[in-house]
């Protein structure tokens, strides 16, 4: 039995596919040239197997959101993972949401910000800088239109500089993405560990 | 350096972009490549570039992108009612593909495991579901792209 979590969490659960992956075994070269399988690398995750079916798409998307997420310069990669996290809350991707909360405490060595996150959710008690990130992230993520000049207002405010102000945009927006893929073609489980 | 590229041109940036989105340029080459490859793919399955292009006009109209759905409906062909999102899709007998469109667009949040399972029992198979998802997350992201480097030119002039 899996269960099935509907909580946020930074405790990265496993994701489970509502549909069925593509049989590595039966893979096209097309499809094992975008999964970069080689023989000493055949593992590859339900995740991606399951993106395989459109090859195409998952080609260019890997490169795409290594670039928005980890390129240098620019805005830090915490803040990056903030602007994912704002997404991922706002679309209730729980896996998304788990997976860059950890990434941001593992960057800033704290676990503050993501634990007020996820316990008082959007009136989480932030500091200056993160709350004119997370506020724009989340704003952009509900309905593009939501976000206005009232939160690049305090962007600017807050410090932000206009390099960093692009990678917020780029980042929030990339979750707009990642968060359709994830929260629609998945659930985010609990595998019993006598399953394992 | 002009880049000629949907998301900086619908963001009124693509003449003379300047310093800090020519430092991302490869970043747009890409998503540029990403609309080649949701927009435009060799391999399309059941949903034809005009069909594509006629549902990613149907959700920038959803959040108004005018300018952006006006592009993706120049290539609908005969799919052009279904960028308008009072059109159900039922004249195309795309009914229930139309309504898991509409749904990961506007209401990502409450889809559910419910939402795949109707459309595998409506026949549609499980590479395709992936590719549906594929094209309507690709449009979450650009259309948030656009309208964020708009606000961003704006406040950074």
């Amino acid at each position: 039995m899996t269960k099935v979590i509907t909580k946020f969490t930074r405790n990265v659960p496993h994701w489970q596919p509502r549909v069925k992956p593509v049989d590595l075994q039966a893979a096209t070269d097309e499809q094992l040239d975008a999964l970069k399988v080689t023989p000493s690398n055949t593992k590859v995750s339900e995740y991606v197997l399951t993106l395989a079916h459109d090859v195409e798409s998952l080609k260019v998307r890997s490169p795409l959101f290594n670039g928005i997420m980890y390129d240098r310069g620019g805005m830090s990669r915490a803040e990056r993972e903030l602007g994912a996290l704002g997404a991922s809350m706002v679309n209730h991707c729980i896996y998304c949401a788990a997976v860059h909360a950890a990434r941001h405490a593992q960057l800033e060595k704290s676990t503050d910000v993501t634990d007020k996150l996820f316990r008082d959710g959007a009136r989480a008690d932030l500091g200056r800088r993160d709350r004119a990130i997370f506020d724009f992230a989340v704003a952009l993520s509900e309905s593009p239109s939501r976000a206005g000049p009232e939160h690049m207002e305090a962007l600017k405010a807050a410090g932000l500089d206009e390099a960093e102000v692009l990678d917020l945009i780029l980042s929030s927006a990339l979750f707009g993405w990642a968060n359709r893929l994830m929260h629609v073609l998945g659930d985010p489980v609990r595998v019993p560990e006598t399953a394992s | 350096m002009a880049m000629d590229t949907t998301a900086l041109n619908c963001a009124g940036l693509s003449g003379a972009p300047g310093g800090v989105v020519e430092g991302r340029a490869e970043i747009f080459q890409m998503t540029q490549a990403a609309e080649e490859a949701v927009l435009r793919p060799r391999d399309c399955g059941p949903w034809s570039h005009e069909l594509r292009a006629a549902l990613a006009a149907r959700i920038a109209v959803q959040n108004n992108e005018r300018a952006l759905a006006g592009q993706y409906l120049a290539g609908a062909g005969a799919y052009a009612p279904l960028a308008e999102p009072s059109h159900g899709g039922a004249a195309e007998g795309l009914e229930a593909v139309v309504a898991f469109m509409d749904k990961v667009a506007t209401d990502t949040r409450n889809v559910a495991a419910a939402d795949i399972s109707n459309l595998q029992a409506a026949g549609i198979a499980d590479a395709d579901i992936v590719r549906l998802c594929e094209l309507n997350a690709f449009l979450a992201y650009q259309i948030r792209v656009i309208s964020g480097l708009r606000l961003m030119k704006r406040a950074y002039a």
